[in-house]
């Protein structure tokens, strides 16, 4: 392990690998291909939340022959999405669990006449009454799922919390609530797929994870391996949006290929992929803590419940790194976390950055700053006395044997943000303003990679080839759309294999063609497959050296000339790497205690706001993040990781609201879904502490999903400090402000004269 | 993309008087399009509810901004770009410039026409309060002729105006004579930019030693349409700035403003925030009063 | 009812092209579907986002809101016709050396923007870019690195201007 080694390229600002591409308009993303003889798919949906289909009907006025039509009834393999339960249709077959659910498929050549084909499918309901909150879910007087509405739950308990209420100085409770979050990727999700008897399947699109695809179309399809092939196109954004529900638009467009046969493409409108593709959970947090006379937790009592929609998809993993969060990174004898994921008739809940740590970190985060208002410590102190350090334990009996450096990363954003010194002038300073500052903290961590077992469950296979036309090739499943991946895989083999940034290339992720290294998921991929390819290209040079007279110090020219031995004497050139856990790592998958995650990265941000009284709205003015993240493989794409976070975290804050009407999103326009715009987003300030991760690639440690964790707590947070009004709820538009900061005035008397 | 282009018809006669004529032979029958920023949105969604089109873009006769002594004419065809680039707009009636600007991003208000906001019509109009707190004139042309109307008569119902089905808009008289008045404009959005306004106030007022001598206020996003809020200008004419007058003058706006809940805000946060920014202009009001 | 076709002529890129569409059809889909030039992205279809940016007449426009029709006679520029002779443009080479693009979608839109800001602007304020930028909606980035890379152009482009300037000067002293 090279971490503390000089390096040539890792660490280095080398540009985007397919930069130019994008930068040239010449990337192809799905909807810039085109197929010979492609037909256009549409799909008929649910137009009520909840019921029994009692028909469907075709109106005569269009000439059907025209047209492919796929129901239910045309499934060749089981009618199920494998994803971990198989309770998703892949069209619904009798009955509706929620809006917008497939149900019957349309292809026609011409994608204009497709409209009115779908608008000419009639379809009839016998209505059931639907469940669309937790509350209504968790009184399970109305079973919309299973026999209990219940889709996972976890129970982790860690010391002994009944017993320390007693020896509490103080108790402080408190209940927080998030809302849902569209990924608002600007490139809408699209696939194009061909099948023929010969071949089986193969899809093409815009996705994260091409094995979860993989596996959808065999069950759908009932096919072998070698008959199902996926390709990821160049894909425009993501953000865990295009985790799972790639799965779906792929078995659906290679059933009409299948029914038409021709290559299918589907493509969905703005407003269709904001109607019907997942979203964040929504969740309620609740909190009880007890603490000692000098203000150090003495036990956490937290009870988290997600609304995860009608399917199960991915609720319970969501669910389960939500539970691993929800005590923060502080020390704490006593904890007990009951989680639990509810079947509601919304349209499924899925994967979306931070993947349930946000959630559960903005009640943690807001709660801290209620536990120091109640208990009178400073917010700052509160989290300094209670933080987690090195040899300490966290919720899930954790040992932290790496160091833990959150008083560093404090004291950095204090000083960096001026923080002090600035809350002690904006208090000043409010009273006689209409428009009050304030500065606002959280402090949290973030695992990286999968949870508990969950990496050796995957047991990815990565590694490296050289081709015979010398090209140096990285083979993995592990995609890129816009993060990264190609620029610090590719700078992880060139710096490993000793060769340069330029003669390493990604090889297509194509399943025919890469091994399975995992979803690019779970801020996995620098630490865990990123490693993998370090291995595999020490691995091959090793090879070299040992068997193709490879040299110490070798050129470029050399190693060439060293892997065309190796090739003439083995026919390939190729070095693959699996999985193996770092020693030590153990965890109980029953009683959620051990070993959550290989490492955690952490961080401690600041938020300054301005809340207008005469509009009652808040606005970032300036935001500084510090965080930990083991080596910084790629300075200028890691520090774009966290401001892109960041922006994402303060729409969800102040901006972003999902509004359900009746089960179906109401403003699925980018006109009222509301995003931070160019003029929105604050200053950001991103500072890197570095601890090398001995067990990631070249040191790194997971850094995608960290930047959406922290922005909403601090935000809230600097609104309470502001104002002296503790939000527990988010989105926190100018509406829910002004309800709270107006409640006292009349709303006829002059407010400031 | 839910509309089909071919269920469309589109065509661009390139000249005002081919233009008219076609109108005046089928009225009611063509739909003008300008820039296109709201009728191509509504296409795209498949709900453009207009099968015959006739062009306006490009057609010089109505891209103009014209300044006489006494007012400037804005060419219905003028888009916002042209208004924000307009130096006499700019330093006479910054309202107007100011609202220019608000108008979604520089790709629409490269394409948006001040012809099109105001007959669009939407309560949330950009343009609108400026226009009405500056006294704007709409003049109307057919084959039958021209004729004027003040603007704050040419909204009569949501989504209604007063426009012949043979007439189009011509120009929007704004008159030169706001120097010595109080200015104030404020349009409370989703966002900071690419926003529908949720609330706005477009003020002017003519002090003489404290006492408000006129004052008009244009609002949008309060009413089915842009209005003038008579009765709440009627609470501040002969009025000094006072706590009092103040206090009556929310009462008066609370009383005469008519805001819907809908996806973008709430009737009490449209209602509250109004009388604030009311408020904030009295006040600014009254302290440059105290400065004088 | 059904429309008739028409012949739709105009500049691209600085090349003379025809095509025969309806008059309604989108610029957006004419550049796309019947010239190939898939740079320009839909995001929204509705004017909001931005990605389908391109300046038609030394104006900045959102593709999916013109109709074929007014695009008659028109220059138009697309992401495609930014590089000159296999250079790349000062913005093109600030996005890659500043992190400017992440996904690329919403890229060949800023792209687009940004140039019409530097032609208006050579030394836009950050205030300036953020307005000039607001309409191109980016989800990857949080413009931060955006910004930087158009401050980065403006500064290039001078130095290309300043240098063009001394070799002019050579040139004339010779």
């Amino acid at each position: 392990m090279s971490s503390n080694a000089t390096t040539r390229i890792v660490g280095a600002p080398v540009p985007r690998k397919e930069g130019i591409n994008k930068l040239l308009g010449r990337a192809q993303y799905v909807d810039d291909i085109e197929r010979d003889g492609m037909w256009h798919g549409a799909a008929v949906r649910s137009a009520i939340p909840r019921g029994t289909i009692r028909s469907i009907t075709y109106d005569p006025r269009i000439d059907w022959s025209e047209l492919a039509v796929v129901t239910a009834a045309d499934v060749p393999g089981e009618n199920c999405i494998q994803l971990k339960v198989a309770d998703q249709p892949c069209l619904a077959d009798g009955k509706v669990n929620h809006c917008e659910e497939p149900i019957v498929l349309l292809a026609h050549p011409d994608k204009h006449k497709l409209g009115q084909a779908v608008a000419a499918v009639r379809i009839e309901y016998d209505p059931l009454p639907p469940v669309f909150t937790i509350e209504e879910s968790e009184r399970q007087d109305r079973i919309v799922w299973g026999e209990n509405n219940l889709l996972e739950s976890f129970l982790l308990e860690k010391g002994d919390v009944d017993a320390a209420w007693a020896e509490a100085r103080q108790i402080v409770e408190g209940e927080y609530r998030t809302g849902a979050q569209e990924h608002l990727y600007i490139e809408n999700n699209g696939m194009i797929a061909e099948y023929s008897a010969e071949n089986g399947v193969t899809a093409w699109g815009s996705l994260q994870c091409p094995y979860y695809v993989f596996k959808a179309l065999r069950g759908v399809f009932g096919l072998p391996e070698e008959k199902v092939r996926v390709v990821q196109t160049e894909t425009g954004g993501a953000f865990g949006g295009k985790e799972d529900y790639p799965s779906i638009l792929a078995c659906h467009a290679a059933l009409l290929a299948m029914k038409c046969g021709h290559p299918v493409k589907m493509v969905y409108d703005r407003m269709e992929d904001l109607a019907v593709t997942t979203k964040r959970h929504p969740s309620r947090v609740r909190h009880r803590t007890a603490l000692n006379g000098e203000g150090k937790l003495l036990a956490m009592e937290i009870d988290l419940a997600t609304d995860g929609g009608a399917y199960a998809t991915l609720s319970s993993t969501v669910l389960s790194r939500a539970t691993l969060h929800a005590a923060g990174p502080y020390a704490c004898p006593n904890v007990r976390v009951r989680a639990r994921s509810w079947a509601t008739n919304h349209v499924p809940y899925g994967a979306f950055r931070g993947f349930g740590a946000p959630q559960a970190i903005f009640a943690m985060e807001r709660h801290m700053d209620e536990v120091a208002a109640a208990i009178g410590l400073d917010p700052v102190e509160l989290r300094r006395r209670n933080f987690l350090h090195q040899g300490d334990t966290n919720a899930s009996e954790q040992l932290m044997r790496e160091p833990v450096i959150l008083d560093r990363l404090l004291d950095r954003a204090l000083a960096e943000s001026d923080y002090h010194a600035k809350r002690a002038r904006f208090s000043r300073e409010n009273p006689a303003r209409t428009v009050k500052r304030g500065m606002g903290i959280a402090a949290f961590y973030h695992g990286s990679g999968f949870t508990g077992s969950g990496e050796v469950y995957l047991n990815s296979l990565a590694g490296v080839d050289v081709t015979p036309a010398g090209q140096v090739r990285v083979l993995v499943s592990n995609t890129e759309f816009g993060q990264g991946t190609n620029t610090i895989l590719t700078q992880i083999a060139a710096e490993a294999l000793g060769v340069d940034y330029s003669d390493v290339a990604m090889a297509a992720p194509d399943t025919a063609m890469v091994p399975n290294s995992g979803p690019t998921v779970a801020s996995r991929t620098s630490m865990v497959v990123g490693r993998l390819v370090e291995r595999a290209s020490l691995q091959l040079v090793a090879m070299l050296r040992e068997h193709a007279g490879l040299g110490a110090g070798y050129t470029r020219d050399e190693f060439l000339a060293a892997c065309e031995r190796q090739r003439a004497a083995h026919g390939e050139v190729r070095s693959l790497c699996r999985y193996e856990a770092p020693p030590g790592i153990s965890w109980d998958d029953e009683n959620y205690h051990g070993e959550a995650y290989g490492a955690y990265a952490w961080a401690v941000y600041v938020a300054q706001v301005a809340v207008d009284m005469v509009t009652y709205s808040a606005e970032v003015e300036e935001f500084w993040a510090v965080q930990e993240v083991g080596r910084v493989l790629n300075p200028v794409l890691a520090a774009g990781q966290i401001e892109g976070g960041v922006a994402q975290g303060i729409g969800y804050a102040l901006y972003e609201k999902v509004v359900v009407e009746n089960g179906r999103m109401a403003n699925n326009q980018m006109t009222n879904y509301i995003m931070p715009t160019a003029e929105d987003v604050p200053p950001i300030h991103v500072y890197f502490e570095e601890i090398p991760f001995h067990h990631g690639g070249f040191g790194a440690k997971g850094i995608g999903e960290l930047p959406h964790d922290g922005p909403a707590p601090a935000i809230v947070n600097a609104i309470r400090d502001a104002t002296g009004i503790g939000f527990r709820a988010i989105p926190l538009l100018p509406e829910d402000l002004f309800a709270r900061l107006a409640s006292q005035e009349s709303v006829e008397e002059p407010a400031a004269l | 993309m839910r509309g089909s282009a071919e269920a469309h018809e589109l065509v661009a006669p390139g000249s005002l008087d081919a233009v008219l004529e076609l109108l005046a032979l089928e009225p009611g029958q063509w739909t003008p399009i300008a820039g296109g920023t709201e009728l191509m949105v509504a296409f795209s969604a498949g709900r453009l509810n207009a099968p015959k089109l006739v062009s306006l873009w490009g057609i010089p006769d109505l891209r103009f901004i014209e300044t006489t002594v006494e007012s400037v004419a804005i060419g219905a065809g003028a888009t916002f770009l042209d208004l924000r680039a307009d130096t006499v707009l700019a330093a006479e009636l910054p309202l107007l410039a100011r609202a220019s600007s608000w108008i979604g991003s520089i790709a629409n208000q490269s394409r948006a026409t001040i012809g099109g906001n105001l007959v669009n019509a939407s309560p949330a109009a950009d343009s609108s309060p400026a226009l009405l707190a500056y006294d704007a004139e709409i003049e109307l042309v057919s084959v039958r002729g021209r004729r004027r109307i003040a603007y704050r008569e040419f909204h009569t119902g949501y989504k209604q105006n007063a426009m012949a089905a043979d007439e189009l808009m011509y120009a929007v008289h704004v008159p030169r004579r706001f120097a010595r008045h109080r200015q104030y404009l404020r349009k409370v959005g989703t966002r900071r930019a690419m926003a529908v306004a949720k609330v706005a106030l477009g003020a002017t007022a003519l002090l003489e030693r404290g006492v408000v001598r006129e004052m008009r206020l244009g609002a949008a996003s309060l009413t089915p349409f842009p209005t003038r809020l008579y009765r709440t200008e009627a609470a501040l004419v002969d009025q000094p700035v006072t706590r009092e007058t103040v206090r009556a003058a929310r009462e008066a706006l609370l009383g005469e403003v008519r805001p819907i809940d809908d996806i973008r805000s709430t009737v009490e946060y449209r209602r509250r925030v109004a009388a604030n920014l009311l408020e904030e202009f009295l006040l600014e009001l009254r302290q440059e009063r105290a400065q004088s | 009812m059904s429309a008739r076709r028409s012949a739709i002529h105009f500049t691209v890129n600085g090349e003379r092209r025809a095509v025969q569409a309806p008059p309604m059809k989108r610029l957006l889909d004419v550049l796309r579907e019947d010239l190939r030039l898939t740079g320009t992205k839909e995001g929204c279809g509705e004017g909001e986002c931005g990605s389908c940016s391109v300046r038609m007449n030394g104006e900045l426009v959102n593709s999916c809101l013109v109709p074929a029709l007014q695009a008659e006679g028109a220059e138009i520029q697309t992401v495609e016709g930014l590089a000159l002779d296999g250079r790349l443009h000062p913005l093109q080479q600030a996005f890659l050396e500043r992190g400017g693009a992440q996904c690329g979608v919403c890229t060949p839109g800023m792209l687009m923007a940004a140039a019409q800001l530097l032609d208006h602007n050579a030394h836009p304020t950050l205030p300036e870019i953020r307005e000039a930028l607001a309409g191109n909606l980016c989800r990857c980035t949080g413009f931060i690195r955006i910004f930087e890379s158009v401050v980065a152009a403006a500064a290039a482009k001078m130095d290309e201007r300043a240098s063009e300037a001394v070799l002019e000067q050579a040139h004339n002293a010779r």
